[in-house]
């Protein structure tokens, strides 16, 4: 018997899943907060998939967006600021029945948690994670985030941020991730889009979602919203259909290719940048986990153990 | 040695010099040996060959080792006390030195007690045979063990041509050592194993009688048929003390003299269907040790000082979302990096009032090898039944001493590592106001549609937010309430001694084998003392006060300092508890084990 052995196969169809079941407490966030937009796609996508309830995880840092997990349905923690990526991949390493998404903000993501983000790219760790990135720290009432642009003036930088911003997307390729896209949350198609195309990724999923603080930020993302005179560009992925024009478009299995559309200027382009095929630790541990127990002629917890003392008269 | 035992003879010392024919045998007790090298001589596997020798033959062991934290080299030293009847500690002073060098000839010869003998390696070693105080065996030992290897080995395996030397004087059971060399060194290729056993062989037969006129035998003990023995390190029973608890998936940070557990632990899990997983930082180990506990399987992670100091923050979301998790912290000399291999018990108030805000914790801390594996056993099943964060604290001692203990009836002692995902009936509560928790991981159907949130933010019963006062007041007092049951369930410990008396001599952890060693011989010396020690520190068992008012001094021996207002960090939390001045301390700094006589001195002044 492994300690995995007891989780039972899916319960039978419930009831469709609609924005009835999933939602919960009303949303704290400030009217007009693009956080709402997101929350909204995400239960658009559950409907559209129909997972089992039960089987749905939210979890979440610190942070106005990390509150995320108080208003859906599911099952959820709210744990402490810049940790969600380890917690998240303790579930999702020795769960393998559920589906785990992270939901947070840029400075749980990019500041205090970096180290998490970078190493859960590295093991790639099998969930989806949606950054909310909105340059600033809201819950704390406006000071500087790793995202702020420079020049940006907060309470910590009272003449104008002149930290270098972190790129989210050369971060994320640097550190190894697997499904790196970005979004915009006014364009709600394109999130449901881009959170399916993660979900179906098996490894560490991650979107960026410019999302607006309306409060201590307003505007940051008008370039990228046609309603604001802005222009929503989207990545023009290849087909591999042989066409000259093929030639021009983006290859999301190439780094290289990606890490310089990462580069253009803001507010840049959205869709997928990279997406690879690299086996998940969960799939590598399983592998080797499955190999011991094999090897030892799948023997029962107090056989091991009992062996093992043997060993030690 | 407080009480004598057979082995030392004051009258007779001799000089290499003296031929003798042959080694005239003679019976002991017990034998203190220290080997005394570099760490890379191997002496702490020759070390604990011999503990696991005198493991499986019925004979008490108990070892000590300190390590240098260099990462080759440098003075380490490894003692095994062997002994018939019980043996609780590793001995003030050794009976018989094993010096490799001149340096561990000099640091280590006043351990040797009166009339014991130097085995000193006469290539490297010149002892002051002036000295009439030891009697003195010098043996080429690194020009024998070349010759034996054929000059290709160097001088390795001088560690195996001394285990050799020492089966011989102390007459001990060579087929069994010999199956012992093939266990450890069979392995890997043939000719490692070869090497060993030939280099063993070559100890073995040395004329041992020309320099030495004693050979030594153990008494055969009286339970020489009681029950069958196993030996091995605090650290490795602290592991498989996790795994019959039912504990399958872990996370941790490497680190001094934590890190062997979370090894051990990293290639037994999978053997369960379990995982450990090795994280970027403490950060991210406690982290993702709570993401498994959340998940449904209780998971432990550990550190020491340091790393436990990072931990913090999220332990105490751990007491404030009620999840279970087993934290190790293997002590080791601080503040900061500290003495990284040597042993303190300084964490004690980290373990209990680290944390921030109003967060009780519960903190157990094993005090011998066979302790850890059973302390382990109850830190996972009273994190599952108080759905808590529990400490283990054991230290740099305990982790590298070797012991052997009755093999405990796995049997009867393995817990159930399944998580409870039985579908939950309409309204649920996370955290109910009259009952202690009992989360519904992930993956559990809730019959009503409500899916629970876990938090460390202050909540409801549903554990969503809540900023009221009179919540914050009943939660506070629920999560408090729950370790008040706790200290009313504990057992009360067995004072070892009398029922009462002039002095108590309260412990915890590792100085359980000194303070006892030493209580037993002051009684054996007239002096009205007994022993009380405690696995339970936070919260105390109930009722330790009718205990404590049967003696007029109460004296807690603790290794760590005395702290602002004199007072060690069990002692205050006691003096805090109980409000009684008769309650003193004995405490240490110097990063050793408290030694017998150290204890008798304090307790006695």
């Amino acid at each position: 018997m492994s300690a995995t052995d007891s989780i039972p196969a899916p319960a039978p169809a419930a009831d469709k899943l609609t924005k009835k079941e999933l939602t919960a407490d009303h949303p704290t966030w400030c009217p007009g907060c693009g956080d709402f937009a997101v929350l909204a796609a995400f239960y658009k996508m559950i409907e559209r998939r129909q997972l089992p309830h039960e089987n749905i995880v939210t979890l979440a840092g610190i942070g106005c967006s990390s509150r995320f997990p108080y208003f859906v349905n599911t099952h959820g923690g709210h744990f402490i600021h810049g940790r969600a990526v380890p917690l998240a991949s303790g579930v999702s390493l020795s769960r393998p029945d559920l589906h785990v998404f992270i939901f947070g903000g840029d400075g749980d993501a990019f500041s205090i948690g970096g180290n998490h983000l970078e190493h859960g790219a590295r093991k790639n760790i099998n969930l989806t994670y949606v950054i909310m990135d909105n340059f600033v720290y809201g819950l704390t009432k406006k000071q500087t985030s790793p995202t702020s642009p420079l020049g940006f003036k907060s309470k910590t930088d009272p003449t104008g941020a002149i930290d270098q911003p972190v790129n989210p997307i050369k971060k994320l390729l640097a550190a190894g991730a697997t499904f790196i896209a970005r979004t915009h949350s006014t364009q709600i198609n394109h999130m449901i889009q881009m959170m399916e195309r993660a979900l179906n990724h098996d490894g560490f999923s991650v979107i960026e979602c410019l999302s607006e603080c309306v409060e201590f930020f307003p505007g940051a993302f008008d370039a990228g919203n046609p309603r604001k005179g802005g222009e929503f560009k989207p990545i023009d992925e290849k087909k591999w259909d042989n066409t000259p024009e093929d030639e021009q478009r983006h290859d999301i299995t190439d780094e290289i290719a990606a890490y310089k559309l990462a580069d253009l200027p803001f507010p840049g382009l959205f869709g997928v940048f990279y997406e690879s095929d690299r086996p998940s630790k969960n799939v590598l541990e399983k592998k080797w986990v499955d190999a011991t127990r094999a090897k030892l002629g799948d023997p029962t917890d107090l056989e091991v153990l009992q062996k093992t003392f043997d060993r030690m008269k | 040695m407080i009480t004598s035992n057979g082995l030392v003879d004051p009258a007779s010392p001799s000089s290499p010099a003296a031929p003798r024919a042959d080694l005239r045998p003679k019976n002991i007790r017990d034998a203190v040996i220290r080997l005394a090298g570099n760490s890379q001589d191997g002496i702490q596997s020759a070390g604990a060959l011999l503990a696991r020798l005198a493991g499986r033959s019925a004979q008490e062991v108990m070892t000590y080792m300190t390590i240098p934290s260099t990462i080759s080299g440098g003075p380490s030293i490894f003692q095994v006390r062997m002994g018939t009847g019980e043996v609780v500690s590793a001995g003030d002073e050794a009976d018989f030195l094993v010096a490799f060098y001149q340096h561990s000839y000099e640091d280590h010869i006043d351990f040797l007690k009166q009339g014991g003998v130097l085995l000193y390696d006469s290539d490297n070693v010149q002892p002051n045979l002036d000295d009439r105080r030891f009697v003195y065996v010098g043996i080429p030992i690194t020009g024998l063990t070349v010759e034996a290897l054929g000059g290709t080995a160097k001088d390795k395996g001088k560690n195996v041509f001394i285990l050799g030397l020492l089966a011989k004087i102390f007459d001990l059971d060579v087929a069994k050592l010999e199956r012992l060399l093939k266990e450890k060194f069979g392995g890997k290729n043939e000719s490692i194993l070869n090497t060993a056993l030939m280099a063993f062989h070559a100890g073995y037969a040395y004329p041992v009688g020309n320099v030495l006129a004693t050979r030594y035998k153990f008494e055969i003990g009286a339970d020489a048929t009681g029950p069958v023995q196993v030996t091995m390190d605090g650290n490795q029973a602290l592991a498989y003390g996790l795994i019959a608890g039912g504990v399958r998936y872990g996370a941790a940070y490497p680190i001094t003299p934590w890190s062997t557990i979370m090894e051990t632990l990293r290639a037994e899990f999978p053997k369960y269907g379990g995982l450990f997983v090795q994280c970027e930082d403490e950060l991210s180990a406690v982290s993702m040790a709570l993401g498994f506990s959340y998940a449904g399987h209780l998971a432990i992670t550990g550190s020491a000082g340091p790393g436990i100091s990072l931990k913090t923050e999220a332990i105490g979301w751990a007491t404030m979302a009620e999840i279970p998790l087993i934290i190790v912290n293997v002590q080791r000399g601080g503040p900061s990096t500290g003495l990284p291999t040597n042993v303190e018990q300084s964490d004690l108030y980290q373990a209990i009032f680290g944390g921030h805000g109003d967060s009780p914790r519960v903190v157990l801390a094993p005090s011998t090898v066979e302790d850890c594996f059973y302390t382990a056993i109850e830190a996972a099943s009273i994190a599952r039944k108080f759905s808590t964060p529990v400490f283990i604290l054991s230290d740099a001692s305990l982790s590298t001493r070797i012991q052997a203990f009755d093999e405990p009836d796995l049997k009867s002692l393995m817990a159930d590592p399944k998580p409870d995902l039985t579908p939950r009936p309409a309204g649920f509560k996370p955290y109910p106001l009259d009952a202690i928790t009992r989360h519904a991981p992930p993956g559990t159907r809730m019959l009503d549609g409500q899916y629970p949130i876990v938090t460390g933010l202050e909540h409801d019963e549903m554990g969503h937010p809540t900023g009221s006062p009179a919540l914050h007041v009943e939660m506070t007092a629920r999560r408090r309430h729950k370790l008040q049951q706790l200290a009313a369930e504990i057992p009360l410990p067995e004072v070892f001694g009398g029922e009462d008396g002039e002095a108590l001599v309260v412990g915890w952890g590792s100085t359980y084998g000194p303070i006892h060693e030493a209580v037993k011989s002051a009684r054996q010396r007239g002096e009205s003392i007994s022993a009380l020690h405690l696995r339970h520190l936070n919260p105390l068992p109930n009722g330790l006060e009718r205990i404590f008012s049967r003696f007029k001094r109460i004296i807690v021996a603790e290794m760590n300092d005395q702290g602002l207002y004199g007072y060690g960090q069990l002692a205050t939390v006691l003096r805090a508890r109980y409000c009684d001045p008769k309650i003193r301390s004995l405490t240490k700094t110097d990063g050793l084990t408290f030694r017998v006589r150290e204890i008798i001195q304090g307790v006695l002044k």
